[in-house]
């Protein structure tokens, strides 16, 4: 199949960036959307081009490196899809397929396709742990869990920080991330001990790193790789309010 | 002249570790503030070291390619992590683990290593719960097992198919704390491209920033690598593309022994090859053989669809030829035998280049709802990926290239052949010998961050406590810095005309082919003269446009790939001097009548560590003989 490509070229964050057209052809719907930017750049750089710069590593789903918007949609037309599960057989022959960088003021471009996500990190410095030493665990069955909270927690807990959510949001708002770590802990016995510091500090950090508010338009959960549940949010929320309420009478 | 020194504590095989810990000299809390360490890597092991030395008091740097530590590869592990725990009641023991991994690794591990990665497995679950990590459970609120190929327990702790990303992100969220704490410093997007020796010790690193290109020093009182396997060499992998070896490298050409080069794990379940600009092979878990099973037609290149060959035309191999272990047989074993139907004829899919692994059987027994349980994010991925949906029809698999047994030669203290410098993880040998058991990897490499390490370092830096901060001006700093420039310079210079890519990908296939699951001496030979061909051509064809001070990618392949030709040297050089077939390597020569592999004890029962001599001069083998006190050397049969 022969597409046409229209991505977005910035040589680094203080110079100003444009949409460049590509011509691609003989592109085999086999080809994951990784692979065929790799096709496109093996052919820039044979023919003496600067390559597009995109990042990626595990190309399985996982490793949450790879995150493009492509035709609007961050990570393409697929629901609980990453960029790099993408297969060149969701696309039709001759189509123009548009390809940007994550947009977000938290997330500043680096070059080309490549954003900086530090501001994820952050948050996570902020709160998005359970203070315990190694050498200080217990015997790991010596708290049973309850089936269903733990797979409730699981599903939390299988967000890849790609950003998706962030890209996907008007308001640019982390929200889900900053969700699923604090309802993934807050249902565990073992990080319920510091939930109501925890969500404190994760959503101040998150608030003073520049993301924007939520407005439920769930557009995060639609566009979220891993399908994480906007409920998530609800229960941050709960647990938020239910801090603030506890901290308001503990002072 | 180096001495392999294993510094294998004496004493019974259970109590060396203990013993071994009580007499370790300890560094007092004070004087922990005074020292620094550097840790490269933030996987399982790296980031498992890290939070643990940082918890301790020291201060610690840690560096990794990625944006984020997050991203590190052993995300990627899908089945699970194996402990002692005997939850199930199946038999299982410290012992019966260690001996499951010194059978499992064809008698080439060291015992005392084994038993302690072992010993501490334990531990491991229990931090990992303590940290939320959310394991799988029963409905009684237990923690739930399943079980690996190559044992007969159900010993292996797992989070869906997820495993790797869950136990990593644990690792992760400890490395945060300390990171909040201010006792560890985060250095994200560097390549380490040297480790810098001053008077004969680590004393600091060589790195380059990937955003801006500038290359940095960074100096410390002891150097960790945690940087992971070469599975990648072979450009087709089931690893992320940005693994590579240039880290543990750059040690090695700095007088860190390299042990076992060619044991190199080929995983049997891996989507296989579906196109020709494919550069990454997906893994399917090893935990889907508890469930699935594996055959072919009997019938020579049946074309047939899956669902039309009756059960009586199908030939379930590994049931034929392993009754025992059947699906379950480890991971060598299972990659040789598709190899051999499928070089036999019998393969399937449109290259005849596969073989199925079915469900049909555990889903009409158990159903679909039980299998999707176990497994579903795994069926999805295989979906997305090839576009055929396995609880319908049977998945296709081959083997393809995974983990490296292989690594830095470390002794007992995980401490490298160069003082002050150790090796932890992937990156070292020391634990599953020829080939390695099925979710002992993310065990090990927890050991090693949170158990073994922070114990066996401190031994070290109670010397360095009047030792001043290293000084970064040193003329060996300025050296190695020079060195990593001029090659840069010198990769940048020969503006060719071919990509580091396309130059990596012919020298995978050189080493698949050459230097795979079967090698012969006659093939082993070829390949290094491909290998010496292709890297000539590679130092006058290289291509790598834009400049070197700011993020460029094809600068950072073509580094790794220059160095790939060297690693790719030293495994066809090892598996050439090792004439005997075990685990993973396996010699053509040396096989029994039933095209098994036939070990030598009386003349290859050593770990062959190699040091460098040089670019393209010959490397020098040196031989840590194994000795076998607690386990009896026999034939591994898994029939």
């Amino acid at each position: 199949m022969d597409i046409k490509l229209k991505i977005w070229r910035q040589k680094n964050a203080s110079t100003k960036g444009r949409f460049e057209d590509y011509d691609l052809k003989d592109v085999s719907p086999e080809m994951s959307f990784l692979e065929m930017l790799d096709y496109l750049n093996k052919q820039l750089i044979e023919g003496g081009k600067e390559p597009v710069t995109f990042e990626h590593d595990c190309r399985e789903g996982i490793c949450g490196t790879c995150g493009l918007y492509i035709n609007g949609r961050p990570h393409g037309p697929l629901t609980h899809t990453t960029t790099c599960e993408l297969h060149m057989r969701e696309f039709k022959d001759g189509e123009t397929i548009i390809v940007e960088p994550w947009r977000s003021k938290a997330f500043p471009i680096i070059k080309d396709l490549a954003v900086d996500r530090s501001a994820f990190d952050k948050i996570m410095h902020a709160g998005g742990f359970i203070n315990v030493d190694t050498g200080s665990s217990k015997e790991a069955n010596a708290i049973p869990i309850n089936k269903k909270i733990a797979d409730r927690a699981f599903d939390a807990a299988v967000c890849i920080g790609c950003g998706a959510c962030v890209a996907a949001c008007k308001n640019s708002s982390a929200m889900l991330f900053v969700a699923a770590k604090v309802s993934q802990y807050a249902m565990l016995p073992q990080g319920k001990v510091e939930a109501a510091d925890r969500v404190q500090r994760m959503v101040e950090k998150m608030d003073e790193l520049g993301f924007g508010y939520c407005s439920n338009t769930y557009a995060c959960e639609f566009d979220c790789p891993k399908g994480i549940s906007v409920e998530f949010i609800a229960q941050m929320n709960r647990e938020f309010i239910s801090a603030k309420m506890c901290s308001h009478k503990n002072h | 002249m180096i001495k392999l020194d294993s510094k294998i504590p004496g004493g019974p095989i259970a109590d060396k570790w203990s013993n071994y810990k009580n007499s370790l000299r300890l560094v007092n809390p004070a004087n922990k503030k005074k020292l620094e360490i550097i840790v490269v890597g933030t996987g399982l092991a790296g980031a498992s070291a890290a939070s643990a030395l940082g918890e301790l008091g020291y201060n610690v740097k840690v560096f990794c390619f990625q944006d984020s530590p997050r991203r590190a590869h052993s995300v990627a592990a899908q089945g699970g992590i194996n402990a002692a725990k005997n939850y199930k009641n199946d038999g299982d023991s410290i012992y019966r683990l260690f001996y499951d991994m010194i059978k499992g690794g064809d008698y080439r591990a060291r015992e005392a290593n084994v038993y302690r990665a072992a010993e501490v497995s334990n531990e491991v679950i229990d931090h990992f719960t303590a940290l939320g990590v959310p394991f799988a459970r029963d409905y009684g609120g237990m923690l739930d097992n399943r079980s690996f190929g190559g044992v007969q327990v159900s010993r292996t702790f797992y989070a869906k198919g997820q495993t790797g990303q869950q136990c990593l992100l644990g690792t992760y969220s400890s490395l945060n704390r300390q990171i909040a704490k201010g006792r560890v410093k985060m250095f994200p997007r560097r390549d380490m491209l040297d480790v810098v020796v001053i008077d004969g010790k680590a004393r600091g690193i060589i790195t380059r920033n990937l955003v801006t290109g500038e290359i940095e020093r960074h100096g410390a009182h002891a150097v960790v690598l945690a940087t992971g396997g070469y599975g990648t060499v072979f450009y087709l992998s089931t690893l992320a593309l940005g693994s590579n070896a240039t880290a543990a490298w750059s040690a090695h050409k700095k007088g860190a022994l390299f042990a076992n080069p060619s044991f190199i794990q080929i995983h049997p379940t891996s989507i296989p090859v579906l196109n020709d600009y494919q550069c990454k092979l997906t893994l399917m878990s090893e935990s889907l053989r508890n469930d699935g099973r594996v055959w072919v037609p009997k019938e020579k290149g049946d074309k047939r669809h899956p669902s039309q060959i009756p059960e009586g035309e199908r030939d379930y191999y590994l049931e034929r030829r392993y009754p025992t272990f059947g699906n379950l047989v480890p991971r060598d074993v299972a990659s040789r035998a598709a190899k051999e139907r499928c070089d036999a004829g019998y393969g399937v899919g449109d290259t005849g280049l596969s073989v199925y692994l079915d469900f049909k059987d555990a889903i009409a027994k158990q159903g679909q709802k039980a299998i999707q349980d176990k497994y579903g994010n795994l069926f999805e991925m295989y979906e997305k990926i090839t576009g055929t949906n396995p609880y319908t029809e049977p998945m296709r698999i081959y083997p393809a290239g995974h983990y490296t047994m292989g690594g830095l030669w470390v002794d007992y203290n995980l401490m490298t052949t160069i003082p002050g410098l150790y090796a932890i993880g992937e990156s070292n040998f020391s634990d599953h010998g020829a080939n390695r058991l099925g979710a002992s990897s993310l065990m090990q490499c927890s050991g090693d961050g949170y158990f073994i390490l922070p114990y066996t370092i401190g031994d070290y830096m109670a010397d360095e406590i009047r030792v001043p901060k290293t000084d970064t001006s040193h003329p060996e700093f300025e050296k190695a810095e020079k060195g990593v420039k001029d090659r840069i310079e010198r990769l940048i210079a020969v503006n060719g005309t071919q990509t580091a890519s396309s130059f990596h990908k012919r020298l995978g296939k050189i080493l698949w082919d050459h230097c795979g699951m079967f090698r012969n001496a006659q093939g082993l030979q070829k390949g290094l003269e491909l290998l010496n061909e292709l890297e000539e051509e590679f130092w006058k064809e290289i291509k790598i446009p834009g400049s070197k001070e700011e993020m460029n990618q094809e600068l950072e392949k073509a580094i790794k790939v220059a160095d790939y030709f060297e690693v790719g040297r030293l495994m066809i050089e090892d598996a050439l001097a090792r004439n005997e077939s075990c685990g993973a390597h396996f010699r053509e020569e040396y096989q029994t009548e039933q095209g098994e592999a036939r070990r030598d004890d009386a003349n290859y029962s050593y770990v062959s560590a190699w040091e460098y001599q040089g670019h393209g001069k010959k490397p020098l083998l040196h031989k840590e003989p194994l000795k076998f006190e607690f386990v009896e050397l026999k034939e591994r049969s898994y029939k």
